[in-house]
């Protein structure tokens, strides 16, 4: 029988020492990284022979729509239920990523990112879920543009990428830098353009973003995040230029 | 007042945004970040009879092709209130900036979907549930920094704690890093906690999805209604670790279901349903290819699939209207859809049955409410696809509304209740979970539950013998047993997954027992429930919604009237149009009366 060989990176919690641990599993035809995951659950042996606990790890959809199972497989930052053992270099590495807490072996705390979008307002400002009739007219062309970005999961694999998100810095990465495109995008979202606009204006704002260009190479929706970011950069500047000519 | 929603799907988004307009503090809790609920996973749409098609559509024709659907098992009244209401949920969810699919004029498109002949649909691509979601999310995060919303996530919820006059005070739950087990106080709660997918294994259904929060109020004397109606989905990608969706959108855009019979195409849901064709509804398209890969065997290649076809759909139109689901096949199947036919099977899906709730959404114990799959009360015995995100919506806004009527009747806060209400459900649960910890048999939890899957999967799904399913119940028993001799194989205090998947395991055999008694118990062939012994539909003996009641040795159960006062239920047929079957009724009921007279005559 055909096997699949794992070298995962453990660690009971935040306060202990980080160990690697090695796995076989058997090889199934079209198995994933969270088909491995769940048999080592079944049978939590580690290649020594040694019983051990089994890997703890986040995972929901496994469809790629969640963004639950992030983690780093052969050294890039993706969703596990999408990684293909069939595509994978043995034995295949698995890391927690490295720009969020830790929680234990393979999960991570990835609060921050929601925090990020309480900074930057992603939400149309509606009035109230009372009957207030249709929503404005959008045309299909905007709706196509627009819905790439929509898709976004909050997964962190481009916060993982970028250089600029680190423990020195306060960037809030490129997927909020997204969300505050989207939402200026949208006819009632641009009445609160100007606070977003504001808000990725300073520290922690668009100007830390370095240009390394890697997030969008990293991102599974595919979403252009280097063109928003960098019409974004444009706007922001208009915007303290108009600040500073109108004060 | 003060209310926890437990649960982040759209139900649980959506109760909590009308609570907080109600004035109403909410405590959220959420198994996961509420981002990242299964409702991400519904694919093809949210119906709505909007009508921006000219086909005359309306709520009431809505309305009769949901109770059609459901083979006539939903009580009438709060299924009209749903149609009625979803046009205006449609329009709520454009106005939050869901990026839903438009038409030339940049108005909503719709599409087709399974069980109805008209374009009722609203969707975003192929993510619309995703997209509903991350919706209701935004709006719940600009009220959590109003500060009336607390989150509470990655919190496991174990019981409702219910006082010594019946009424549900709040509820216990568990930080699933620290392991802490506390008491949340409120006026009452909301349970909004989603399907019961991994009873099944390889379900359509996200990871978490246990069932495990709606077990446990069953437990302590919640009804629990219609448990062996389970929809099968007729369309998905059979795998390892989970039956992936290929959404009934695809068929509304025109794919085809086929299999070869004497070396050449067959399309027999067209053949054999020529009025509906591939979008008949799903629990008849489920037993279409169930029948032709088990009885007939014309499976492809003698396996248990049947092809997909979208091949001969302009490539670029399919793509951009379903980029998410043929994303999907490309990556897990590893094929090029719009080249070759999608490989595909029936899986478990959703369910109709759930908790018990009156029209207020409201349990039968008072101040426990529920909302969203998690209770029975608009699908019947089988749900029209895309109705599932709009009763989502419904539910929530309904006991959004009514919870705060219910507060007001109140004659005591939740903080003038002794603390020794909740001292004594924390200290129940507390045991629960240190019994637990202490377990160290030889048996791997894990293992169990994939023995369960294994039985429920085969034997409680799209047919069901009698037999079968009294050896599902005995096997159910023989895991129950087997479990007190589990080893919990991590002795961590700090996120012990292994002890809380433990803690589910419990909850999901006494919720498979319900489902098992239930299927046992309705001798009729009725929407997703279809025994071979009795083939037909019932309605003197059956009409009826199966009410489930645990005690500690097996689900009891007690049978309640549907009200069907606004449609008579009619034959359920999908090879003619349904105004070709309301004829054909109505003449023979002429004929019938005029038989009557001359013979009162003669």
């Amino acid at each position: 029988m055909k096997e699949v060989l794992l070298k995962i990176k453990r660690q009971d919690n935040p306060q202990t020492k980080p160990y690697w641990e090695e796995f076989k599993v058997p090889l199934t035809p079209k198995m994933n990284v969270i088909s491995c995951l769940l048999e080592i659950q079944k049978n939590p042996v580690n290649v020594k022979g040694q019983q051990t606990t089994p890997i703890v790890w986040d995972c929901n959809c496994l469809e790629e729509v969640c963004g639950a199972c992030t983690m780093i497989i052969n050294g890039i930052a993706r969703q596990a239920c999408a990684a293909l053992v069939e595509n994978l270099t043995q034995p295949i590495v698995l890391q927690p990523l490295t720009k969020f807490p830790l929680v234990r072996d393979l999960m991570v705390d990835r609060i921050k990112m929601f925090e990020n979008l309480k900074k930057i307002r992603a939400w149309v400002p509606i009035d109230g879920t009372y009957y207030l009739g249709p929503g404005p007219k959008v045309s299909q062309s905007v709706q196509e543009k627009v819905y790439p970005i929509s898709t976004c999961m909050t997964c962190g694999c481009c916060m993982e990428a970028c250089p600029y998100v680190n423990n020195k810095s306060n960037y809030m990465g490129p997927t909020a830098m997204a969300q505050v495109y989207l939402f200026n995008s949208h006819p009632t979202g641009a009445m609160e353009k100007e606070k977003r606009l504001d808000a990725i204006t300073g520290d922690g704002g668009i100007a830390d973003c370095g240009k390394a260009l890697n997030c969008e190479r990293v991102c599974p929706k595919e979403i252009p995040l280097v063109s928003i970011i960098g019409e974004l950069n444009r706007q922001t500047t208009f915007r303290s230029f108009s600040r500073w000519l109108f004060k | 007042m003060k209310v926890v929603v437990v649960g982040g799907g759209l139900a649980g988004l959506m109760a909590v945004i009308k609570l907080c307009e109600h004035d109403v503090d909410v405590d959220l809790i959420s198994y996961v970040p509420v981002k990242r609920s299964h409702s991400v996973c519904a694919q093809g749409g949210i119906n709505g009879a909007v009508n921006t098609k000219g086909e005359g559509d309306s709520p009431w024709n809505h309305f009769d092709d949901t109770l059609l659907g459901g083979d006539y098992l939903a009580n009438q009244p709060p299924v009209l209130g749903m149609c009625e209401a979803a046009p205006g949920i449609i329009y709520l969810m454009d106005r939050m900036g869901v990026t839903f699919t438009r038409t030339g004029e940049g108005l909503l498109d719709f599409r087709r979907f399974g069980g109805t002949l008209v374009h009722r649909t609203a969707f975003c691509g192929s993510t619309t549930g995703q997209q509903l979601l991350y919706g209701l999310d935004e709006q719940v995060r600009r009220w959590e920094v109003e500060g009336k919303v607390k989150k509470y996530e990655e919190w496991d919820f174990l019981s409702a704690v219910i006082d010594e006059e019946g009424v549900c005070r709040g509820c216990v739950a568990q930080d699933m890093k620290t392991m802490e087990i506390r008491a949340f106080p409120a006026d009452a709660v909301v349970m909004c906690t989603g399907g019961i997918g991994m009873i099944y294994g390889k379900s359509t259904n996200s990871y978490i999805n246990t069932g495990s929060p709606a077990s446990s109020i069953y437990q302590q004397g919640a009804y629990y209604a219609n448990p062996e109606m389970i929809q099968v989905h007729p369309t998905c990608i059979p795998s390892e670790d989970k039956h992936r969706l290929i959404s009934e959108g695809v068929r509304g855009d025109g794919g085809r279901v086929w299999t070869y019979k004497d070396g050449k195409p067959w399309y027999f849901l067209e053949e054999w349903y020529p009025a509906y064709g591939n979008l008949v509804s799903r629990d008849v398209a489920s037993r279409g290819i169930y029948k032709v890969c088990r009885d007939l065997k014309l499976g492809i290649d003698g396996q248990d699939f049947v092809y997909l076809d979208v091949t001969h759909l302009e490539p670029e139109w399919i793509e951009k209207r379903q980029h998410g689901v043929l994303e999907i096949y490309r990556k897990f199947a590893g094929e090029e859809p719009t080249k070759v036919p999608m490989k595909i099977f029936p899986a478990m899906h959703y369910t109709m049955g759930g908790l018990w709730v009156d029209y207020d959404q409201m349990t039968n114990i008072p101040g426990l409410f529920a909302a969203g799959e998690c209770e029975y009360q608009y699908h019947g015995a089988n749900r029209l696809g895309a109705n599932s995100l709009l009763s989502c919506f419904y539910g929530g806004i309904v006991a959004g509304d009514k919870v705060p009527e219910y507060g007001m009747k109140l004659k005591k806060d939740y903080r003038n209740i002794s603390s020794k209400v909740f001292e004594t459900e924390v200290a129940k649960q507390k045991t629960k979970m240190e019994k637990i910890y202490r377990l160290n048999g030889s048996e791997n939890p894990y293992r169990l539950k994939a023995e369960l899957n294994e039985y429920m999967s085969n034997n409680v799904t799209v047919v069901r013998y009698t037999e079968k399913l009294k050896e599902t119940d005995k096997k159910i028993l023989e895991l129950m047993q087997r479990y007190q001799k589990i080893g919990v194989c991590d002795a961590g205090g700090w996120s012990n997954r292994t002890a809380i998947f433990i803690r589910h395991l419990w909850n999901m055999f006494e919720f498979s027992r319900a489902i098992v008694h239930g299927a046992l118990l309705r001798k009729e062939s009725r929407g997703a429930h279809y025994m071979p012994e009795y083939p037909d539909r019932d309605d003197e003996n059956w009409l009826k919604t199966t009410k489930a009641k645990w005690t500690p040795d097996e689900p009891q159960f007690s049978l309640e009237d549907i009200d069907t006062s606004l449609i008579k239920p009619r034959v359920r047929r999908y090879d003619v149009r349904k105004d070709e079957v309301i004829k054909e009724e109505a003449e023979k009921e002429k004929v019938a009366t005029l038989r009557k007279e001359e013979a009162v005559v003669g």
